[in-house]
């Protein structure tokens, strides 16, 4: 359960509408059922009180949005940025991606989202209704009663292994301020790492075959905000819309992951979004956990106009070579 | 049956590497004919795509080389190159694609010998590995 509710998110924001400090508020938007939540933009206290939501269903990372609606006009936009948020917010600000004048960041605690998928495997078909409560994740079926489950295993991926609660930007804050945590993050990657390279390359054939190519991965990652896309390149070997080959399915992961990598902030979205379920995370974090192996620890997002690893170097860095098997191990 | 014969491509610098494979012409050196060189202005002129679609094309094993570092005629180009490429390596790695079909090596304009004898150890290694099979794509092998 969320430790701030959608009525203290709504009297802020009105708040600060009232006060002329901000015209619009981006937030997150009811959709067709209680776990379906996509983000929108509100004007007036009405709409908010008619569509606003905020509850464990809200993973939607705002701050990419910031790209597109700070061109549209002369003030400022109010954005709710849970604490992974912010991350990817300086990350956008240090690629000068919009300007922060236009905007007022708005920190909020999270406790954790939970996955949709994960619920719908524990819970079956026929879901109408889910309730978070403080005996945790209660779901009402159609065929099947109703059957609670704990919070904490139907959390999503990314929040199971939250890197931070501690919020790096923003102009004013709700609630408590949390900490950077210890997490987990990396040892799924180690554990393909671990495996020999015919059942590493078994794993992503299975995972990777099974990707549509509705590219939402990029369209969702605040990181890929390019207006010009290299998969929308007909030269690119790779701007099928579906694709034909299992080249393709390689060469899109690898160039997506690539594209984002040193510049990730790893919130997480691409996996939140993606149809068919596929870990993408586990590729950025590789490249997270190699850069970090190679170079030292890095924080994409953590401060703002930081350099990236890709983006600079040292004289005595390793050779290719030899920092393939530093990161992948003897075999 | 024709022994088999790994297709290889070789990026190489302008400034360094490509004139050390001209030494190693000049001097008669012999290496494998199935070493395709593409000149690049730079070895960081090389877009982890570049890589990729050789291997798309066909390629058995891609070899990136440039100037030593410290040498890069642009001054820094190669350092990037190498950080570039220890991520694509190690990403290829992870998915399970053989690490030893690619490579960086520092090749000078005066290293023709450097450069023939790379070629012949890397073409001999990915003959061992034998087909890319992981890593093709089929239309493209017709
Ligand atoms: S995949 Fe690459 S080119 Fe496309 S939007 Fe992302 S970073 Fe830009
Ligand atoms: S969101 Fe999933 S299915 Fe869609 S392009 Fe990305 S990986 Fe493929
Ligand atoms: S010019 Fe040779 S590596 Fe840059």
């Amino acid at each position: 359960m969320q430790k701030i509710n959608r009525e203290a998110l709504i009297e802020k924001a009105a708040a600060l509408l009232d006060a002329g400090t901000v015209d619009r508020v981006l937030a997150w938007k009811r959709g067709e059922f209680d776990y379906d939540v996509t983000p929108g933009l509100f004007t007036t206290r009405e709409q908010m009180e008619a569509e606003l939501v905020f509850g464990d269903f809200c993973g939607a990372n705002m701050s990419k949005y910031l790209i597109k609606e700070t061109l549209k006009g002369e003030g400022k936009v109010l954005v709710f940025l849970k604490p992974c948020d912010t991350y990817s917010f300086n990350q956008l600000l240090t690629e000068h991606r919009f300007d922060r004048e236009k905007v007022y960041a708005v920190g909020i605690p999270c406790e954790g989202m939970l996955s949709v998928t994960a619920i719908k495997a524990a819970a079956g078909d026929g879901i109408s209704k889910i309730d978070v409560t403080e005996e945790g994740v209660v779901v009402e079926t159609l065929f099947d009663g109703t059957k609670v489950f704990g919070h904490d295993e139907m959390l999503a991926e990314r929040c199971r292994n939250c890197k931070s609660k501690r919020h790096v930007a923003y102009d004013e804050l709700m609630g408590e301020e949390g900490e950077v945590l210890d997490s987990a993050r990396f040892d799924e990657v180690a554990k393909i790492e671990a495996m020999s390279s015919e059942e590493r390359f078994a794993f992503w054939q299975g995972e990777l075959s099974r990707c549509i190519r509705c590219n939402a991965c990029r369209d969702v990652c605040p990181a890929c905000t390019c207006e010009k896309c290299v998969f929308g390149n007909p030269d690119s070997g790779i701007e099928n819309k579906a694709i034909t080959d299992s080249f393709e399915e390689k060469m899109f992961h690898i160039i997506r992951a690539f594209h984002v990598a040193g510049r990730c902030t790893d919130c997480g979205e691409c996996s939140r979004v993606c149809p068919q379920q596929i870990p993408l995370h586990l590729l950025n974090r590789k490249f997270i956990k190699d850069a970090n192996n190679l170079w030292g620890d890095y924080q994409a997002g953590e401060e703002v106009g930081s350099r990236a690893p890709l983006v600079d170097f040292d004289f005595d860095d390793m050779e290719p070579g030899e920092a393939v098997i530093k990161n992948g191990g003897e075999q | 049956m024709q022994p088999y014969k790994p297709l290889i491509v070789a990026f190489c610098c302008n400034w360094c590497s490509y004139a050390g494979a001209d030494l190693a012409g000049n001097n008669r050196l012999s290496y494998p004919a199935d070493v395709k060189i593409i000149r690049v202005p730079c070895s960081c002129r090389v877009n982890p795509m570049f890589i990729l679609r050789a291997f798309q094309r066909g390629a058995d094993g891609v070899i990136l080389c440039g100037c030593h570092p410290g040498d890069c005629h642009y001054t820094t180009g190669n350092y990037y190159t190498r950080r570039r490429m220890s991520l694509l390596f190690s990403m290829l790695d992870y998915l399970g694609i053989e690490r030893e079909r690619t490579r960086v090596e520092w090749v000078s304009a005066a290293e023709g010998a450097k450069f023939a004898a790379t070629m012949n150890d890397f073409a001999e290694t990915v003959a061992a590995l034998g087909e890319n099979k992981r890593l093709e794509d089929l239309r493209c092998k017709k």
